[in-house]
């Protein structure tokens, strides 16, 4: 098996309003972009992200995220 | 096999303008029955408009998941244009609401200044209050939210312009949301004209303010709340691009989805929580510990509550504030093998599908726990659990509204206790208008609240 490189988060576009929680919880992960959607600024997140990233999920208003490796 | 089929319809149609008259005096009825006899996808009538009714994970999430193109909000309200004003944009389109959020005080990135107005505002409210007294619960709250609304939404200027008069005028206008707008938004009777009187009262009121704005020297730019922005506004010629009119069209539309949703979700959070004394002591207590480092309670309403915050999700489940949401079918539209024809209202019940058994257990019990891991109801049921829509119709206020409430909630339970002026039971809801609100009688006694002095720290 494959050494994962970082944590993995899934971002559910049919979801996201662009509140910037995530962004305001993990600044250096997420960004919410000029069309109001989240993007991810880094797309392997290292551990040192984990407890910031955790947060964003837990807080996203719609529910938009999920970490689903790491 | 089940291939494309036609609504089923429910049962009671009057002969006269269908389930209208039920509609009004019984809505939650109503619906309950569309499910119970034709399960997800049933039809009711509303004199000419057929209204087509879905409940169920599966029909909801359809209804959720439609575009603006097949499913359009504006035309469905009939009974918000009076409300808003003519050539005032009623609902906005997903893009607009989108701009909304990313120009607007919506976003995370202001919900630290707004909970500390909102914290602020409540004390305001309860310094005139004595050691004991009786508040009505609707009365308190609609007032408490107008404050924290404009507050929030136009800026802490224009609440300082406001007194009780406003918060009287703006029920007005919510009480005008009588389901008769469906045959005639003009019709002439008492709450149509008691709803026209309200909204020129606000335009007078707001028409004021501007004079007196107008009158004063131009504020520096950082100094400008929404008001002062849309007053610098010019057309070529020099004079103002926004009417009185105009401008209270737009307020009332910033803060009415707000307004009337979080003031009830306040008065049955502690309803429910005077129903039940032990969920009120765990409340506190998690409160009291939440505090005791001395943190302000807005810096709090941002951060976990737990307890509290799952006591507000079964508010919202239980006693949710919009029963019944409606679209308007611009194509043909199907769901489950079932046609829409274009022309059809369609409508979620958010009272049905919040008690869903199939969703969860004993739906009519109140149990907040059933939001606490590992059964975390709300997220397993994202097409059930809808207090707040779903999807990308989502309401874009629930996190600012989720705030608000806790906000609210922190301040009165720590400084107050209260008990129920009247028997349990008789707490309810009024129906008879779109608009749900408390029924009168809604009282409730206050005492202030005597706490055991905490152990000082080491």
């Amino acid at each position: 098996m494959a050494e994962p490189v970082g944590l993995q988060v899934e971002i559910n576009l049919e979801f996201c309003q662009g509140h910037g929680v995530c962004e305001s919880e993990a600044p250096e992960v997420f960004r919410v972009n000029d069309d109001r959607q989240v993007e991810l600024i880094d797309s392997a997140p290292g551990e040192d992200q984990r407890a910031a990233i955790e947060l964003a999920v837990k807080y996203c208003p719609t529910r938009a995220l999920r970490i689903i490796q790491g | 096999m089940n291939t494309s089929s036609v609504p089923q319809k429910v049962s009671g149609d009057d002969g006269n303008t269908g389930h209208l008259e039920e509609l009004r005096s019984d809505p939650i009825g109503l619906m309950q029955r569309v499910r119970d006899e034709c399960g997800d996808i049933g039809e009711f009538r509303l004199a000419d408009k057929q209204v087509v009714l879905l409940s169920g994970a599966e029909a909801n999430s359809a209804f959720f998941r439609a575009s603006e193109e097949e499913l359009d909000q504006a035309a469905a309200y009939p009974f918000m244009k009076p409300i808003f004003g003519e050539g005032v944009v009623f609902d906005a389109s997903a893009e607009r609401r989108g701009e909304m959020l990313k120009n607007q005080s919506l976003r995370d990135k202001f919900m630290r200044g707004h909970a500390e107005k909102i914290a602020s505002e409540v004390e305001r409210m309860v310094a005139n209050w004595d050691e004991e007294g009786e508040i009505n619960l609707l009365e308190f709250f609609a007032e408490l939210t107008i404050y924290t609304s404009t507050a929030c939404l136009i800026g802490q200027k224009f609440r300082e312009e406001l007194d009780v008069r406003f918060a009287e005028l703006f029920h007005g206008l919510e009480q005008g949301t009588d389901a008769l707008a469906f045959v005639d938004p003009y019709m002439d009777i008492e709450s149509f004209r008691a709803r026209d009187a309200s909204r020129a009262g606000l335009v007078v009121l707001i028409e004021e303010i501007m004079d007196k704005r107008l009158a004063a020297p131009t504020p520096d730019k950082e100094d400008m709340d929404l008001l002062d922005v849309m007053l610098s506004v010019r057309n070529a010629d020099g004079a103002l691009r926004f009417s009185a009119h105009e401008v209270t069209g737009m307020f009332i539309s910033l803060i009415f989805a707000g307004h009337h949703t979080t003031a009830g979700t306040a008065s049955w959070t502690l309803i429910e929580l005077l129903r039940h004394p032990d969920l009120m002591n765990s409340v506190n207590a998690e409160l009291d510990e939440l505090f005791a480092d001395g943190s302000e309670v807005s810096y709090q309403a941002l951060r976990e509550i737990p307890l509290l915050e799952s006591c507000l999700k079964e508010s919202l489940r239980l006693h949710p504030p919009l029963i019944l949401l409606l679209r308007l079918a611009l194509e043909e539209f199907e769901v489950e093998g079932v046609n829409i024809d274009a022309g059809k209202l369609v409508g979620v019940s958010l009272s049905v599908s919040n008690r869903l058994p199939e969703a969860f257990v004993d739906p009519d019990v109140y149990d907040p726990y059933r939001y606490m891991e590992p059964r975390r109801d709300d997220i397993e049921n994202p097409w059930s659990w809808i207090p707040f829509g779903a999807g990308r119709h989502r309401c874009i206020g629930a996190n600012f509204a989720m705030m608000q409430l806790k906000a609210i909630c922190s301040v009165l339970l720590q400084d107050w206790t209260f008990e129920l002026s009247q028997p349990p039971e008789s707490y309810r809801n009024d129906h008879a208008r779109m608009v749900v609100q408390l029924a009168q009688p809604c009282s409730v006694k206050y005492r202030r609240r005597v706490r055991v002095p905490q152990e000082a720290g080491v």
